[in-house]
């Protein structure tokens, strides 16, 4: 009798089955009908939903461009467009010296992991979530939005950073400690100017993004045009709102493109 | 963004920044010093108040020292399961919407310009407003509730996921594409096996960067309505219960840091 | 099914410019019988590559006519460039296959033009096929490499995957654009070979764009040199004289 081939018994008329990705998607779908009932969502609410949806749409149009409404628009956007350069110009001037403390070649680990705890610790927390603590600690106004969005930048910028020092050549700066200048000096002469190059770069990224989020720290009380939306919301001033939505759309796409240019301009 | 050490590109540097590219820079830097001496002129900032932020946010924290452990089970649990249902939930949603998408966004597969322009208009609308604004606008029509957030989730991840599908389909490597032409395939049969082969790793990738994000921006949703933690933050809040609150942000960042685990391990596993 | 008496491969008049009025293919008219080897010999640049290209379709030709049995499939389009295609297989260049898929897979990928779409989604291959793929990957040497995935072959074996993949198709024409271009001299010879091996088992003609004149010379029944976009010698290689390489390829030094 002779003992089937290795290659006979190994070639079944069918492709492999990945059971691993069948279950996965088995429990995609399993997942997604237990979280819909858990929620409640049914397709009855959705389709109740749609003509209010559409008599929604319908009070938005066409947008409110009445002149009191407009100048408090534009107040808004200035506040918000204030608070995003002051966050992004004093967050990324703090993240240097956290960045600094995070960097793994240039400190000993006991503080580079607790600067590195602590940046992680600020990004942990949804800018809305910050803004309403510093309102609450400090007050109503631009100064908390401003305050919350630097904590926001801190934590993006000095990881950032961070990673640009650890990517650094170091002999540049060996270079520079051989001649026997301090610390400091060393910081400046060697290591800046390494990283300053994608500096720029860090910083549009960080004022775009600071822009998004002026807009919305307003609803929870932070200054900006957040609070005039959410105003228009409760008082079902849609067609304003519409308004408040295509501007700040507006100005984000151009400040996307103004990031990108910069980002290009500074490579 | 270039990593060449300093030196070669001191040495290069006559040549390679142009005269516009200097002035170009040199505007940058004076147009941001006028930008923040603007914009500490136009908001009016109490000095006072600046003074006293520390003593008053150290104060606030203290406030919420010891944190009310004991709320968890009774009112915080749910509303994180919740808060967990809507960002992944949220998250599906755009992956359905964002392929049809970003196949009419990439220029290899969909050659229509004007259709390209759509899709990319799409994609970057979905992705200027943020989605505590999409919330605002789904609690207006269908109401305060979890529906509400899940859709804003989905709506604003969808420019997110479908700009990076876009691009991993863009780069899909030309030569199977063409090999399979060769052969008589259906265009539905070479998505099959020449695209989808080559943006798998990425798709799944951008979703579980993407759920990652979605999770921490599931949590603020409830301030305006639309269901999860923030919600029992609002009412912790408006009670100003500060031991509450200080639990409710330990159990958010604990959430964060699990959630940030889980997707590091799952990501080095199956790419 | 093949017409003895007919050409299985009819070029008439056939031109190509990219840019106008610089044309790439020049008035080429050939015949291609239903059985042998056809090498096309010439330097880079010479429209080889596009008229091998223009035979199934991946270019489309600015004027002229190709009759593939009784079709003319000049001008077609959708379902029905399908329907030929699937009928005319190709070695390509740098081989073509997709990466991440394993040999197996690649190999069905032959049949797409055969088997509906949803199969290729859910992966669910007629039975046949794949045990059609497994006998080709024993022809072509690879028998124990079904489940290996593409990236992980050298580009030896990825070419042979490459022959199996358009045998697969079943084809009334084995088409290769520069089959060899990116193998060492040892391993264009086994496939060279392989293809001749395969397509006369399989009593298919083979048309092959190739720029080692040696190999055209070794394997191929038939050679056709191309120059400035027109055929400059057409007969077997017996009859290639040095002369007809200067002219193709122009000056004598590089004979040597």
């Amino acid at each position: 009798m002779t003992v089937p081939t290795i290659t006979q018994s190994a070639r079944p008329l069918s492709l492999p089955v990945n059971w691993w990705r069948r279950g996965g998607y088995l429990a995609l779908g399993l997942y997604t009908a237990y979280a819909l009932s858990t929620l409640e969502i049914t397709w009855e609410r959705i389709l109740r939903g749609l003509p209010q949806g559409a008599k929604f749409l319908s009070r938005m149009w066409p947008p409110n461009f009445e002149p009191q409404k407009m100048e408090l628009m534009r107040d808004g956007m200035i506040e918000s467009i204030g608070i995003a350069i002051l966050a992004t110009f004093f967050g990324v001037l703090l993240s240097l010296p956290l960045g600094v403390l995070a960097a793994r070649n240039l400190m000993p680990s006991a503080v580079s992991w607790t600067a590195r705890a602590f940046i992680a610790l600020l990004r942990s927390f949804n800018p809305l979530i910050v803004a309403i603590l510093f309102v609450k600690a400090i007050g109503f106004g631009a100064l908390a939005g401003i305050l919350a969005l630097i904590v926001g930048s801190l934590g993006f910028v000095s990881k950032l950073f961070a990673e640009a020092i650890e990517e650094m050549n170091l002999k540049q700066v060996e270079a520079v400690r051989a001649t026997g200048a301090s610390f400091m000096s060393v910081l400046i002469m060697g290591v800046l100017p390494q990283v300053l190059a994608r500096f720029a770069g860090f910083s549009a990224y960080q004022l775009d993004s600071n822009l998004r989020n002026s807009t919305m720290v307003g609803i929870v009380g932070g200054g900006g045009i957040g609070a005039a939306l959410f105003t228009a919301t409760q008082r079902f001033d849609y067609d304003f709102m519409l308004t408040i939505l295509l501007t700040i759309i507006g100005l984000i796409m151009i400040s996307e493109i103004v990031s990108t240019q910069i980002r290009k301009l500074f490579q | 963004m270039s990593t060449a050490p300093v030196s070669a590109g001191l040495a290069r540097e006559w040549s390679r920044f142009t005269l516009a590219e200097r002035l170009g820079r040199y505007a940058v830097y004076l147009l941001t010093i006028a930008a923040v001496v603007w914009a500490a002129r136009s908001i009016e900032v109490i000095p006072e108040f600046l003074a006293d932020a520390p003593a008053q946010t150290a104060d606030l924290f203290r406030r919420m020292w010891p944190l009310d452990v004991a709320a968890y089970p009774k009112s915080i649990h749910d509303a994180l399961i919740e808060t967990l249902h809507i960002a992944t939930l949220g998250t599906l949603l755009s992956l359905v919407f964002a392929v049809p998408v970003s196949l009419l966004a990439a220029r290899n597969i969909t050659k229509s310009r004007l259709l390209n322009l759509l899709a990319t208009f799409i994609l970057v609308s979905s992705r200027s407003v943020s989605s505590i604004i999409w919330a605002l606008l789904f609690v207006a029509i269908f109401g305060p509730g979890a529906l509400a957030g899940v859709l804003a989730i989905g709506v604003r991840s969808i420019g997110f996921v479908g700009k990076l599908l876009a691009e991993a389909i863009e780069e899909t490597p030309t030569g199977p594409i063409e090999a399979l032409t060769a052969t008589g395939a259906p265009a539905a049969s070479i998505l099959a096996k020449g695209y989808w082969p080559s943006v798998e790793p990425s798709f799944w990738g951008v979703a579980l960067f993407r759920w990652d994000i979605n999770i921490r921006e599931s949590a603020v949703l409830g301030l305006v309505g639309a269901g999860g933690i923030g919600v029992a933050l609002d009412t912790a809040l408006n009670t100003i219960d500060w031991p509450q609150v200080g639990m409710i942000l330990a159990v958010i960042f604990a959430v964060v840091i699990a959630t940030e685990i889980v997707t590091s391990s799952i990501r080095s596993r199956i790419i | 099914m093949q017409n003895v008496t007919a050409p299985a491969l009819r070029i008439e008049k056939l031109n190509k410019s990219y840019v106008a009025g610089k044309p790439v293919l020049h008035d080429i008219s050939l015949d291609f019988a239903s059985r042998g080897i056809t090498a096309i010999i010439g330097p880079s640049g010479t429209g080889k590559s596009t008229l091998v290209r223009c035979i199934n379709r991946l270019v489309t030709p600015t004027s002229g006519r190709i009759l593939f049995g009784s079709t003319d499939i000049t001008g077609l389009s959708g379902k029905n460039l399908r329907a030929v295609r699937r009928r005319i297989g190709m070695v390509h260049q740098e081989y073509s296959l997709v990466e991440r898929l394993t040999v197996m897979e690649n190999l069905l990928t032959g049949r797409l033009g055969y088997v509906p779409a949803w199969r290729a989604w859910l992966r669910r291959f007629p039975k046949q096929d794949i045990a059609r793929a497994y006998e080709l990957l024993d022809a072509v040497g690879l028998g124990d490499f079904a489940n290996r995935r593409a990236d992980q072959l050298s580009g030896g074996q990825r070419q042979r995957v490459g022959i199996a993949r358009a045998l697969m198709q079943q084809p009334d024409l084995l088409l290769a654009d520069e089959p060899t271009s990116s193998l060492d001299p040892k391993t264009s010879v086994e496939i060279i070979e392989l293809m001749a091996k395969l397509a006369s088992a399989r009593d298919i003609p083979v048309v092959i764009n190739i720029h080692n004149v040696d190999l055209a010379k070794r394997f191929a029944t038939r050679i056709i040199g191309m120059a400035r976009g027109t055929v400059v010698f057409d007969g077997p290689p017996s009859a290639l004289q040095d002369t007809h390489l200067a002219d193709i390829y122009g000056g004598q030094s590089w004979i040597e």
